[in-house]
């Protein structure tokens, strides 16, 4: 274990690179680039044993990744941003592929209008393609979550998405343990032999049509239509959860460090408002949280790290005996509300007891997050929870009010 | 679970939907004189079939093209090194003899 000073992109250029990635493609766009330009050079100066291959846009990074993958290679990359948007048909051919490809994403805003600071708008809004999305809270939780990534891919025959805050955490140092080679090496061994094995032998057609309805294969066998396909795909999306748990306790037998897992819990007990939120505000929220504390308002702080598949039992149970949950979306679903918020409503839709769920739009292109605009935030919260609201207009934090009504 | 019911794979077998009957412009006509594999007697060469985009050539000396599902591309004509595949016009041949021998 060495300790390095590491910025989130290269925490997560050592993740790839303790899990052996074996192809890298990516095309640089801000506040990704200094991921794969750490990758290259470490792929330049033979420091790392892999094949960068430089392409023009990130739908072709994301179709390297997919060829490498079905042949069987340990693919990563990463992207940002309206290059994530221009991935999208890829991102979706990668799930449908069941391709255990690991991609990081360093959260950044949607254009137009043209913003390069954080919001979590770009994976938000490829969260139904049946990937696996994890959020992480600081560097060290990149590194190792992308390792992780690659033990949960393999064994869901699922893409991950490791996400984390653009600049905030992308470009801002802070200490990282890095493990021994050898520990990953043993927490992490070589890709199982893939579902799509090419040999000559034996030639397939990957990805063909597939008609709607079940039909026979040419040796007579029963095949599943298009809605079979996708059953499987979303069951093992679902089943994945536990792999994400196991992955978290392994790496805590295998590196000593626990790392991962589904939800971050922090003061829950007695907690009469729990502030919800996923990615680098989860740190910012607990330090929120202790303050109201000590004010006398019971706080507690539930960190969304597994986004999809959402957690929604481990929800429930965490969140029966508060009164209300406030969740801070960095993302909107544009005509409705935040998807972090829409997602826990439906959650605890109908669960007894369940608290009322409150909507904050917060931080959008960069916007500063004052502790003090959360807490403020949090009180307003609690007022409406006292008074029994169920339901309100997501309210937005930091918003200029003048002139605004 | 069998890895075919888990994502879309499909083996190599002759498509209902490739079968294109008699609708080319151009069939392609092989000179067995010229084949490289024909004239050594062994299956040699074999570039038509590999680059055949309808699996609709089998390997042999000389190859032979299944009419019922090739499309007249002519890739087979382009790639064969020995010039042994002509791209003949359709309507010079009228009819096309099906896979079965019926006419069509």
């Amino acid at each position: 274990m060495t300790k390095r000073i590491l910025t989130g992109n290269e925490s997560a250029a050592w993740g790839a690179r303790l899990a052996r990635a074996q192809v890298v493609a990516a095309y640089p766009i801000t506040p990704q680039s200094p991921v794969v330009e750490t990758l290259s050079s470490w792929v330049e100066s033979g420091e790392m044993p892999a094949e960068f291959i430089a392409v023009e846009s990130e739908h072709s990074a994301m179709s390297v990744c997919i060829g490498a993958s079905t042949a069987g290679a340990r693919a990563f990359t990463a992207t940002s941003s309206n290059g994530l948007a221009y991935m999208t048909e890829q991102i979706w051919w990668a799930a449908g592929a069941r391709l255990p490809i690991v991609m990081c994403v360093a959260n950044r805003s949607l254009a137009a209008p043209w913003n390069v600071l954080n919001d979590q708008q770009d994976s938000m809004s490829v969260r139904d393609a049946g990937w696996v999305q994890l959020h992480c809270r600081d560097n060290q939780e990149i590194l190792d979550t992308v390792v992780q990534a690659y033990w949960v891919a393999e064994r869901t025959n699922l893409p991950v998405m490791v996400c984390y805050d653009g600049f905030l955490l992308s470009h801002t140092a802070m200490p990282v343990d890095v493990p021994d080679a050898a520990a990953v090496d043993a927490f992490l061994p070589p890709r199982p032999a893939p579902l799509q094995v090419i040999a000559p032998d034996d030639p397939r057609n990957i990805g063909p049509v597939v008609i709607a309805d079940p039909r026979r294969d040419a040796d007579g066998v029963l095949r599943g239509g298009y809605m079979e396909l996708r059953a499987a795909h979303h069951e093992a999306l679902l089943a994945a959860a536990d792999v994400v748990q196991e992955a978290a306790e392994a790496w805590g037998r295998a590196i000593g460090r626990r790392t991962g897992g589904l939800l971050v819990e922090h003061r829950l007990e007695d907690a009469e408002i729990v502030l919800v939120a996923a990615g680098s505000l989860v740190t910012q929220l607990t330090l929120v949280a202790d303050t109201l504390r000590s004010d006398g308002v019971a706080a507690g702080v539930l960190g969304i790290r597994c986004y999809r598949p959402f957690p929604a039992e481990a929800v429930r149970e965490r969140l029966s005996d508060a009164r209300a949950a406030l969740v801070f979306d960095k993302a909107l679903s544009y005509g409705y509300a935040g998807p972090i918020a829409t997602d826990l409503k439906a959650a605890l839709h109908g669960a007894a007891g369940s608290p009322a769920v409150y909507g904050a739009v917060c931080g959008l292109g960069g916007r500063d997050v004052t502790p003090e605009a959360l807490a403020d935030e949090v009180r307003r919260a609690l007022i409406d929870a006292r008074a029994g609201v169920v339901d309100r207009a997501t309210a937005w934090v930091g918003r200029l009010q003048e002139g605004v009504r | 679970m069998d890895a075919f019911d888990l994502i879309a794979m499909s083996r190599p077998a002759r498509g209902e939907a490739g079968r294109t009957g008699d609708w080319r412009n151009e069939r392609p006509v092989m000179d067995a004189g010229a084949c490289v594999a024909a004239r050594q007697g062994r299956t040699t060469c074999q570039i038509c079939w590999a680059h055949c985009p309808d699996a609709c050539i089998a390997q042999g000396a000389p190859p032979e093209i299944d009419l019922e599902f090739c499309k007249g591309c002519g890739i087979c004509a382009e790639v064969c090194p020995s010039h042994a595949i002509e791209m003949v016009p359709e309507a010079q041949h009228g009819v096309c003899e099906t896979a079965g021998g019926e006419k069509r």
